[in-house]
């Protein structure tokens, strides 16, 4: 007996073979696929904001060139991830819509605000710590696209922690006010940072699901740990401490133990209330309604060359 | 609210990148240009940021040809029962050397 598309797709995730553009797969598997992908392109796209608004006032010239060469990555992320989830049969611009329109989501770690030089520090070394953490596992993704546009980002997402570690790292051996920002930057980084891997194992509902599908890997609670775990050595290096009085050594387990997180504050921010929501959200439709005759002109340049080259032949 | 439109209607070039001399082109993912120099410009600024590549080719995504995985089985069967194409498939004996 020739098998069902989908004993074929069944068999392909066990073995922990890669699903590809056109074979069968389960319409929930598609699904939180495009959810999933859109959401973490949104988050590159939008990421680019609390960044790119210290771009002009990056203490030096290296500082800028290299600021200005992360934020386009995240550009470039946004865009190898729109281009997988265009293989599940979706469309960019309707994505952008749905973005636009508050339907879909993106990370709420791009809620908060940059207030001083160091957050661009503190972000490079957690946020974008924490994203790698995430993303690692995401480059053994049973679907292929995803899994090869993750492999790509996670290379050059290493400059990125390391230019932010160093930011801090210049700050906190610096003049005694350089360390005090250096630290009240570590301060408002930390905890939203750790909610950057969701909401606790137990009430993640969706997450075996994805599991058995082999989109996820370890569940939040496991990448949350490693991500302390990594973490707080490094912080060691800094000079800088953590805002969490309950923070331990674990002797029996190596384990780095942290207080409990404030959970009401992470639903909060992700419906809506963070502080800068609105802003982000608002600051992305201009862009793309303020870029919209570029885009046109593009088309229309392309028009006229298309016209004339038929007219010679 | 003249914008979705224009996007919407570019179409989709998949890029390869050739990474040094002497390596063939691979394909590295796809974008969206309304023609072949916005998308060979784009393919560099999103795909070869860090000198990944000495040569790109992008290629109109519809003009491409593609073997359907449905129809995997027999489409690919001529191959399957052809053991005797591999090198490994013959019995020799271990004091042969250089075959
Ligand atoms: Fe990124
Ligand atoms: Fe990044």
């Amino acid at each position: 007996m020739t098998p069902t598309p989908e004993q074929d797709f069944d068999a392909l995730v066990e073995s922990d073979q890669r699903v590809e553009p056109r074979d069968w797969m389960p319409e929930g598997y598609r699904k939180t696929l495009v959810r999933q992908i859109a959401q973490h392109a949104h988050s590159e796209i939008i990421g680019m904001q609390p960044e790119g608004n210290w771009i002009g006032r990056a203490p030096s010239l290296r500082r800028k060139a290299i600021l200005l060469a992360k934020v386009q990555d995240e550009a470039g992320h946004g865009l190898y991830l729109y281009s997988a989830a265009e293989t599940l049969g979706v469309d960019r611009s309707e994505l952008l819509d749905l973005l636009h329109a508050g339907k879909q989501r993106y990370s709420s770690i791009f809620n908060y605000p940059t207030l001083t030089w160091a957050d661009m520090g503190a972000i490079g070394w957690l946020v974008d710590g924490a994203a790698i953490v995430n993303q690692v596992p995401i480059c053994r993704c049973s679907y292929g696209p995803y899994a090869r546009a993750m492999v790509r980002i996670c290379k050059e997402e290493s400059f990125h922690q390391r230019q932010g570690f160093e930011i801090l790292h210049t700050l906190s051996h610096g003049t005694p006010a350089q360390h005090e920002m250096a630290q009240d930057a570590v301060n408002r980084w930390w905890w939203p940072s750790l909610m950057m891997f969701g909401p606790p194992d137990d009430q993640s509902p969706n997450s075996a699901q994805s599991m058995a599908w082999r989109i996820k890997r370890f569940s939040n609670d496991e990448l949350r740990q490693k991500f302390v775990d990594m973490t707080v050595p490094q912080s060691q290096v800094l000079g800088l401490t953590p805002p969490d009085p309950d923070l331990h050594l674990d002797e029996e387990t190596g384990h780095w133990r942290f207080g409990e997180i404030d959970w009401s504050e992470f639903f909060a921010v992700l419906k809506g209330d963070g502080p800068c929501n609105q802003d982000r959200i608002e600051h992305r439709r201009r862009a793309h309604d303020e870029g919209a005759w570029v885009r046109d002109a593009a088309s229309a340049y392309a028009e006229k060359h298309r016209a004339r080259s038929e007219g010679v032949a | 609210m003249s914008e979705p439109r224009s996007t919407q209607e570019w179409p989709l070039w998949e890029v390869f990148v050739r990474a040094r001399r002497g390596l063939s082109h691979q394909h590295v993912g796809s974008l969206h240009a309304p023609d072949a120099t916005m998308a060979l410009r784009n393919a560099r600024d999103i795909y070869t940021r860090r000198s990944e590549g000495v040569s790109l080719w992008v290629v109109p995504a519809a003009a491409i040809v593609a073997s359907s995985p449905d129809e995997k089985d027999e489409f690919f069967d001529p191959a399957g029962d052809k053991a005797y194409r591999h090198p490994t498939f013959y019995d020799i004996p271990d004091e042969v050397q250089h075959l």
